[in-house]
């Protein structure tokens, strides 16, 4: 009985008196800004950071082939440097890079340009949707250095055996990532698109592709890889290409002479124009568009 | 002028239907409606009334089964730039556009208006909605009640026929939406543009319309077709009008145990 009230008691809420204020003043708040230290500011900087890992890693590098003492294994990074850039200067690499990169280059168009017809035909019918998500299907896990034998025998010894199969390298991943960002465009904007009168190519290039941006810069990306990655492959498996071979012969050529520092070097050119095109060029394209438009952070 | 002269949207005896995944759905069974010019036009029923559907179907989205639509006399068979529509959802801006790039696209890309016309059309309506010095920010950097006006100032910049407005402050809070309404109403009583406006609020049917259709659902028929007093009517006219419509609409069976005016 006695504790039945004490709970009650507890239970019942405390009235606390209500008050009214003048607001407190609050414009001297922005000087309350503190500017960040100059190693702060630093340590903000994402090329500095960035950085900083790479001369870290190269560190590691040098140090271990040091202790390792077996320049035939494993050159240290300042005897890889040294070779890469004696051979960029005497033209030797240089060459090779030209050379894969214009394959590369007429490779990476042609797919984009391919990638852009099928998925623009996805986009205007059921039956280009079909037939995009089938060919995906069935192309998109199918290694392209597989396609290799059949390209020699098609096109045979030449640039052009190297662009087909890039050309299967980009395709598929460009494809599979603008049709996606195709389908994910929110219903609302597609209706203010058409609502605009906008239909066919002007629809997909003033809305859709826009719209989709971030998945298409991502298929880009996965495409640009992938081209990379193929291209070394097929040099290395087939070599020479007319008569200038690219970065992969390089690389092929330096491991006959069993000239370590330069499968090196050849393979450190490849890892910077990667790092280059992706830090560098997709980065810029990235900031200019999707970061500025609040579609991706 | 006559009566005929000024009607811009006729809807006669139209059907919709549209199919799911497993049914044939019947959205609204032979609605008839008219919307003169300037009229503020509200189509007020609860969800499954199939009012949104018939927005779209005026936006030229679907076909009828039945029945015609005709806008100005023409008949309506694509979407098209003489009907804006204003959605609720904050994605019909687009993000890569700026606000006056957002305003200026319909007008170039219809090509109804060029260059600097488009240009000064488009500073002239983001100045009617108070956005000027938004001028080129990006959608994402906006309140959803900024890029709500965002919305309505491209729409009035093409200045169309009808202005369609399929529910466009239910996404705001209770705060914007009141103030939201009070400038369109403003905006209304400067242009004095003719719209469209759906709706599954009664409150803010009455605020916003000049008239108000009533539609029941499950199909969508017309229930009754009301004159609004508009915000300016005095109290008791708008509840007794709200209590009607609630009426109308529920019944009583609902009507006995909420309040008239609650939505």
């Amino acid at each position: 009985m006695n504790t039945n009230t004490m709970k009650k008691d507890a239970l019942k809420l405390r009235v606390r008196p209500e008050f009214e204020r003048d607001l407190v003043d609050a414009s001297t708040i922005g000087a309350a800004e503190i500017p960040l230290t100059p190693l702060q500011r630093l340590r903000n900087n994402t090329a500095f950071r960035r950085g900083a890992i790479l001369v870290m890693m190269a560190l590691i590098w040098q140090g271990y082939a040091l202790w390792l003492n077996n320049p035939l294994l494993f050159p240290t990074f300042s005897d890889t440097v040294t070779v890469m850039v004696r051979d960029f200067i005497n033209g030797e690499l240089l060459g090779r890079v030209m050379t894969s990169m214009k394959v590369l280059i007429i490779g990476y168009v042609i797919g984009v340009a391919l990638a852009a017809v099928l998925t623009t035909l996805a986009v205007a019918s059921r039956l280009g949707s079909d037939v995009l998500a089938t060919l995906t299907a069935m192309f998109n896990p199918l290694p392209a250095i597989a396609l290799l034998p059949l390209a020699l025998i098609w096109f045979g010894l030449g640039m052009w055996s190297l662009v087909f199969v890039l050309v299967h390298g980009v395709l598929w991943a460009i494809a599979l990532n603008t049709n996606s960002g195709f389908r994910s465009v929110p219903e609302t904007l597609r209706m203010s698109g058409r609502n605009y009168g906008l239909t066919g190519v002007r629809y997909v290039v003033l809305i859709l592709i826009p719209a989709a941006f971030p998945s298409i810069l991502t298929g880009l990306k996965i495409g640009w890889a992938f081209a990379w990655r193929t291209l070394i492959a097929a040099e290395l498996v087939f070599g020479v290409s007319s008569r200038s071979g690219g970065l992969g012969w390089y690389i092929f050529e330096a491991r006959e002479e069993l000239n370590t520092s330069s499968v090196f070097a050849g393979l450190l050119t490849v890892i910077v124009i990667g790092l280059l095109v992706e830090s560098v060029l997709f980065r810029a394209i990235e900031v200019r568009t999707v970061q500025k438009w609040g579609m991706q952070r | 002028m006559s009566d005929k002269d000024d009607l811009v949207l006729d809807v006669s005896g139209v059907t919709l239907q549209y199919k799911t995944p497993q049914y044939l759905v019947t959205a609204t069974y032979r609605v008839n409606l008219e919307v003169h010019q300037s009229d503020r036009f509200v189509l007020l029923g609860p969800s499954g009334c199939g009012k949104s559907t018939l927005l779209k179907a005026i936006g030229g989205f679907m076909e009828p089964v039945e029945g015609t639509i005709s806008l100005r006399g023409r008949p309506v068979t694509k979407p098209g730039p003489d009907r804006m529509m204003v959605f609720q959802e904050f994605e019909q801006l687009m993000p890569w556009k700026t606000v006056l790039g957002n305003v200026k696209f319909p007008m170039l890309a219809s090509g109804r208006f060029k260059g600097r016309d488009a240009h000064e059309r488009a500073l002239a309506a983001i100045d009617k909605v108070r956005l000027t010095k938004f001028t080129d920010v990006y959608p994402h950097m906006l309140s959803g009640g900024m890029k709500m006006r965002v919305a309505i100032a491209r729409a009035m910049a093409m200045e169309p026929d009808i202005l369609l407005m399929d529910e466009p402050f239910a996404a705001l809070d209770a705060l914007t939406r009141r103030k939201m309404q009070d400038e369109l109403l403003a905006l209304w009583e400067q242009v004095r543009f003719t719209m469209l406006f759906v709706t599954h609020s009664i409150e803010e049917a009455i605020v916003i319309g000049s008239r108000i259709m009533l539609l029941s659902p499950h199909p969508g028929r017309v229930r009754a077709e009301l004159n609004s007093p508009g915000p300016h009517g005095d109290e008791a006219e708008i509840s007794h009008l709200s209590k009607h419509i609630h009426d109308l609409l529920f019944g009583h069976e609902l009507s006995a145990r909420r309040p008239a005016g609650v939505a």
